[in-house]
């Protein structure tokens, strides 16, 4: 076994056991912090793949940013309680059911497709992003900025206290 | 070299274990948080094509990046409208919001 496939390993064992806790975690603050965990596992792929621009902004946005939101959001809304609480609805038996067969149909066309092409040698992704951002994908980079200003206006407008 | 395949495979078992949780969670934090968990799960699939893949030219890390601001986006919303659920509900169990369930 090489390096990256030990590493490789490592990191999907945690990834995985991390998303377990986010799901079926009984406290909801753990939960938050296990999805932190597992974002940081996935950058940690994303850096096998040779995709460094992505794992930075994995950490900045998602660790540094999404993760405090949804933290500030359970302090502001529950009451934080330990065990006892029922944390899944009456659904699991349908949604087992569901989603292992959903995962059967992923992992069974994954095994027998074959696709072409094997990996090139590594680049530097970072400097070719930005000239695609920045050229070709121009027009979706701006719909993107207005998408991220309605949604912030849209947020503030939700969460502000009506008057009266 | 780890084959495309066993980044794909992670993938699958990261979205179906995101989707049990949406399917199941009753806080609507822990449903946001699932779905979060499906985000990386396809970003995940997008990169590792864009690296095995030689003609595909970068073209799934962009549209990775695209997904993380789509994700951002959704996250600020969705936590606004629970804020709005708790404040009108005094929950946030999204089975209990059943206002308009016949």
């Amino acid at each position: 076994m090489t390096a990256s496939e030990i590493s490789f390993f490592i990191l999907a064992v945690l990834s995985v056991a991390a998303a377990l806790v986010v799901v079926f975690g009984k406290n909801i603050v753990h939960a938050a912090l296990a999805l932190v965990l597992t974002f940081c596992s996935v950058a940690g792929i994303y850096v096998l793949l040779d995709a460094e621009f992505l794992a930075a902004v994995q950490i900045l946005l998602y660790v540094g940013g999404i993760t405090i939101l949804i933290l500030f959001a359970i302090m502001l809304t529950s009451r934080i309680s330990g065990g006892g609480v029922r944390i899944l609805n009456e659904q699991v038996g349908v949604s087992l059911v569901v989603v292992g067969g959903l995962l059967l149909l992923i992992v069974s066309v994954l095994w027998n497709a074959s696709f072409a092409g094997s990996a090139p040698p590594p680049v530097q992704t970072t400097p070719y992003i930005g000239r695609l951002l920045i050229t070709t994908y121009l027009l979706p980079f701006e719909v993107a900025s207005i998408l991220l200003l309605a949604a912030l206006i849209g947020a503030l407008i939700l969460a502000r206290k009506e008057k009266e | 070299m780890v084959p495309l395949h066993s980044y794909l495979i992670l993938g699958g078992i990261l979205f179906a274990i995101g989707m049990f949780g949406a399917l199941t969670r009753r806080h609507a934090i822990g449903i946001l948080m699932s779905i979060e968990l499906m985000f990386n799960a396809a970003n995940l699939s997008f990169v590792a094509f864009s690296r095995y893949l030689p003609e595909s030219a970068l073209r799934g890390q962009v549209f990775a990046i695209f997904v993380i601001t789509v994700a951002a986006a959704e996250a600020a919303v969705g936590l606004a409208i629970v804020l709005g659920l708790y404040r009108n509900f005094k929950t946030v169990n999204v089975d209990e919001i059943n206002l308009m369930k016949w």
